[in-house]
């Protein structure tokens, strides 16, 4: 579904390279974990592959289904079903919720040939999927994230998962700021939303999400490479020794530059 | 985003590289004066327009009440001053309009109006809407006339007015902006050379909006409308207002003055669209727009309510006020102010709350775009005998680019420790992770710029009339088209 081959980008305009050489393969029904530490790239990994303007691929592909995707901008890549859950979810004033997902809904049923609904339509199917993550209906007719808490911006991220029903979704730290039942409550929304023709690469610091969002590959990424790749094990040895453990582990079999 | 405003969007790629749409002349043959301005100007010109005396003097005082004072140089905005003797300060279209019938208006005035996609021709008019056209200076044609005059409104040109109800005139004219006001109230008293008078009788509700559109064609001439609107007790009325100006290299000066009077539990609700020409990238040309808008609110419980996008003129000095005198009544100003290119906006209000238990509300949406500025001014003041009043201000700017400005002036003086006044301040910029957000969502880049703006200033446009509302939502995409990224 997704290859990524030997990709380097930098900031547009500057000469900051942050991402030095990523390969990662995801195929449908994967779920993957990345770890790693604070400013490794795992954020901008995410945003490049989702194509934000600031980022410039300088050198390798972004395969999507077989198509380079590098040139495209970021709302064809959504049509072609990617998403991203943002580390930051972005405030959008006097726009509700509601009207961003059918707009965005419908545009993305537009490109794909696919029937748009009506608002009523769109009424019913939305309320549905308020349920997978027990999100209030009052969250409809808020402005976009405007005045959310930190944790009910990293679940309306999530709400608008469920609504898009993506084929790729990038969810960076969607953990961080959530309080325990509510972590629980969207790791279930997310294991009811994955299935085996979607896949979900998810960015985190911690183990505790993995126990509850099992991931079939872990890969620790630092300084603007994925480093190491394994099964859920990794993520436990990561939370054992810490990052320089492997760092160094990873210099005495002369594997890191 | 709602199906109205997508088709908004439809309808702005169908415009893109339309600069700006209303920049046509029509031709048409004038009656100008020589330029410039003299007691002998101003008293040709009220003869031309066959007034009593008492307006001739009333003009003639004026006018030397102007020779005395100083243009005003205290606002935030800079720019080559006017030339007054060099103004026309009165031309009207030539063959004189027959009022009977639309046939009798000159065919090119007409083609213009459609152009500008005013309710002039019959089916329009059935949609409900009363329109009073100044085409430069004259009043051209008042549709609808009859019906109103069954309710008993009175809505008509200045010039019928002031020869068919000078009590009425004698009265209110200048109650709210007396001539000495300022610079440019005292200019236009003297030259004034038409614009709409309104008046609804006690316990009438004005049975269709009334509208006016402006436009200056002429290249010399300045304009300068007087409208006067009078709301009996417990009248009610909602007037829209529109104006737009063809391209001319030329700087072209529009001074007009609005007076608002209502009494006991009256209404008055007056909504501005004005896309008055604004220049070029470089500063050429557009139209300076130094206008005087006041409303007292007289009687108890009364209500006056400003409205208005501004999204045209090189340079706007403007602040639709309200005298807040009988108990109980209650102010408000709702305003979006856009800036592109090199425009210059000092823009906002004043609330003067004099009664008892007097409420006003200020809400003010500034968007700034390329080397433009922008600036909020309002005052809210709350004497002594104003027990128990409150003020609520709202003031948000929106920045799109690097090198535009933005400034907030709040004055605020209280003198009645029973009375509350709250003023909120907010700047933001139109960021690329907004956008992003959007897009990454599927919205195209261009839906996401037209979403964001128009959540930015959905408070206002909400108090616009539905017909208003839509146009002005294409005004702004269009306005704003290409100035973001
Ligand atoms: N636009 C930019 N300009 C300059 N530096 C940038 C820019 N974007 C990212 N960086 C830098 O690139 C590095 C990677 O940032 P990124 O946000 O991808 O890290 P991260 O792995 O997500 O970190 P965290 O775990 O803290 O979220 C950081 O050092 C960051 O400062
Ligand atoms: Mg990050």
């Amino acid at each position: 579904m997704l290859e990524i081959k030997n990709l380097h980008a930098k900031v547009e305009g500057e000469d900051i390279e942050i991402l030095k050489g990523v390969n990662l393969k995801v195929n449908a029904g994967e779920i993957h974990a990345i770890m790693g530490p604070n400013g490794s790239g795992k954020s901008t990994l995410s945003k490049v592959v989702s194509g934000h303007p600031e980022y410039e691929v300088t050198e390798g592909e972004i395969l999507f289904n077989g198509e380079d995707i590098t040139e495209l901008d970021a709302d064809e890549r959504a049509h072609l079903g990617l998403f991203l859950a943002f580390q930051y979810p972005v405030e959008v004033p006097g726009i509700t919720n509601k009207t961003l997902l059918r707009e965005a809904y419908n545009t993305i049923a537009r490109a794909n040939d696919r029937e748009e609904l009506d608002p009523l339509e769109f009424e019913d199917y939305i309320t549905e999927k308020l349920d997978v993550i027990e999100m209030k209906d009052e969250f409809l007719s808020r402005s976009i994230n405007t005045g959310f808490s930190g944790g009910e911006k990293k679940k309306n991220e999530i709400f608008q998962m469920a609504v898009l029903n993506p084929v790729l979704s990038f969810l960076d730290e969607t953990d961080s700021g959530l309080d325990i039942d509510a972590l629980k409550v969207v790791s279930d929304g997310v294991n009811k939303i994955a299935n085996d023709e979607n896949a979900i690469v998810m960015i985190t610091h911690y183990q505790r999400l993995l126990n509850y969002i099992k991931p079939d590959y872990v890969h620790v990424m630092m300084a603007g490479k994925l480093i190491k790749s394994g099964g859920f094990e990794l993520a436990e040895e990561l939370e054992a020794n810490g990052y320089d453990a492997l760092e160094k582990e990873l210099v005495l079999n002369g594997e890191a530059q | 985003m709602s199906e109205e405003l997508s088709d908004g969007v439809k309808e702005l790629e169908s415009m893109i590289g339309e600069e700006y749409k209303y920049g046509f002349t029509t031709d048409v043959e004038y009656e100008d004066f020589p330029k410039g301005i003299s007691e002998e100007i101003v008293r040709e010109l009220s003869r031309v327009k066959e007034e009593p005396e008492w307006m001739t003097e009333f003009r003639v005082k004026a006018y030397h009440a102007w020779k005395e004072m100083e243009e005003p140089t205290w606002f935030n905005a800079t720019y080559k001053k006017p030339d007054f003797e060099n103004l026309l300060y009165y031309s009207a279209p030539k063959k004189k309009p027959q009022l009977d019938s639309m046939d009798d208006v000159d065919p090119n005035i007409r083609e213009t109006y459609e152009k500008l996609g005013i309710p002039l021709e019959e089916q329009k008019m059935l949609s409900g809407v009363a329109v009073d056209a100044v085409f430069d200076s004259v009043s051209i044609f008042t549709s609808f006339k009859e019906k109103l005059a069954e309710a008993g409104v009175i809505f008509c040109s200045m010039s019928e007015a002031i020869k068919e109800h000078p009590e009425l005139v004698k009265k209110y004219l200048a109650s709210v902006v007396p001539v000495r006001d300022n610079f440019y109230s005292a200019l236009n008293s003297a030259v004034f050379s038409d614009g709409s008078f309104c008046y609804i009788p006690k316990n009438t509700k004005c049975p269709m909006e009334l509208s006016t559109y402006f436009r200056i064609n002429n290249m010399e001439s300045g304009q300068f409308e007087r409208t006067l609107i009078v709301a009996e007790e417990g009248a009610s009325v909602s007037y829209l207002e529109g104006c737009t100006a063809p391209m001319y290299d030329e700087n072209q000066l529009h001074a007009a003055v609005v007076e608002l009077v209502a009494l006991d539990d009256a209404d008055i609700k007056y909504s501005t669209i004005q896309n008055w020409y604004s220049g070029d990238e470089n500063g050429k040309g557009g139209i300076y727009n130094f206008v005087t808008k006041r409303g007292i609110c007289k009687g108890k419980n009364s209500h006056i309510s400003w409205t208005q996008l501004e999204t045209g003129s090189a340079v706007t000095l403007k602040y639709p006020s309200v005298i807040l005198k009988g108990d109980n009544s209650v102010g408000e100003f709702y305003s979006v102010a856009v800036t592109t290119k090199r425009q210059q906006a000092d823009t906002g209000t004043k609330m003067i709350h004099l009664g008892k238990n007097t409420k006003s509300t200020i809400i003010s949406k500034g968007i700034s775009a390329g080397q433009s500025n922008n600036s909020y001014r309002g005052e809210v003041k709350i004497s002594k005998n104003a027990t128990g009043s409150k003020n609520y201000s709202v003031c948000d700017s929106m920045l799109i680019g690097q090198e535009c400005g933005a400034h907030t002036f709040p004055y605020i003086s209280s003198e009645n420790p029973s009375s509350s006044v709250e003023h909120e301040a907010t700047t933001s910029r139109v960021g690329e992770e907004q956008i992003f957000y959007l897009m990454q969502r599927g919205i195209s880049e261009q839906d996401a710029i037209s979403m964001i703006i128009n959540g930015f200033v959905k408070d206002v446009l909400k108090e616009l009339p539905l017909e208003f509302a839509v146009e002005a939502n294409k005004l702004l995409d269009v306005k704003l088209e290409g100035s973001v990224g």
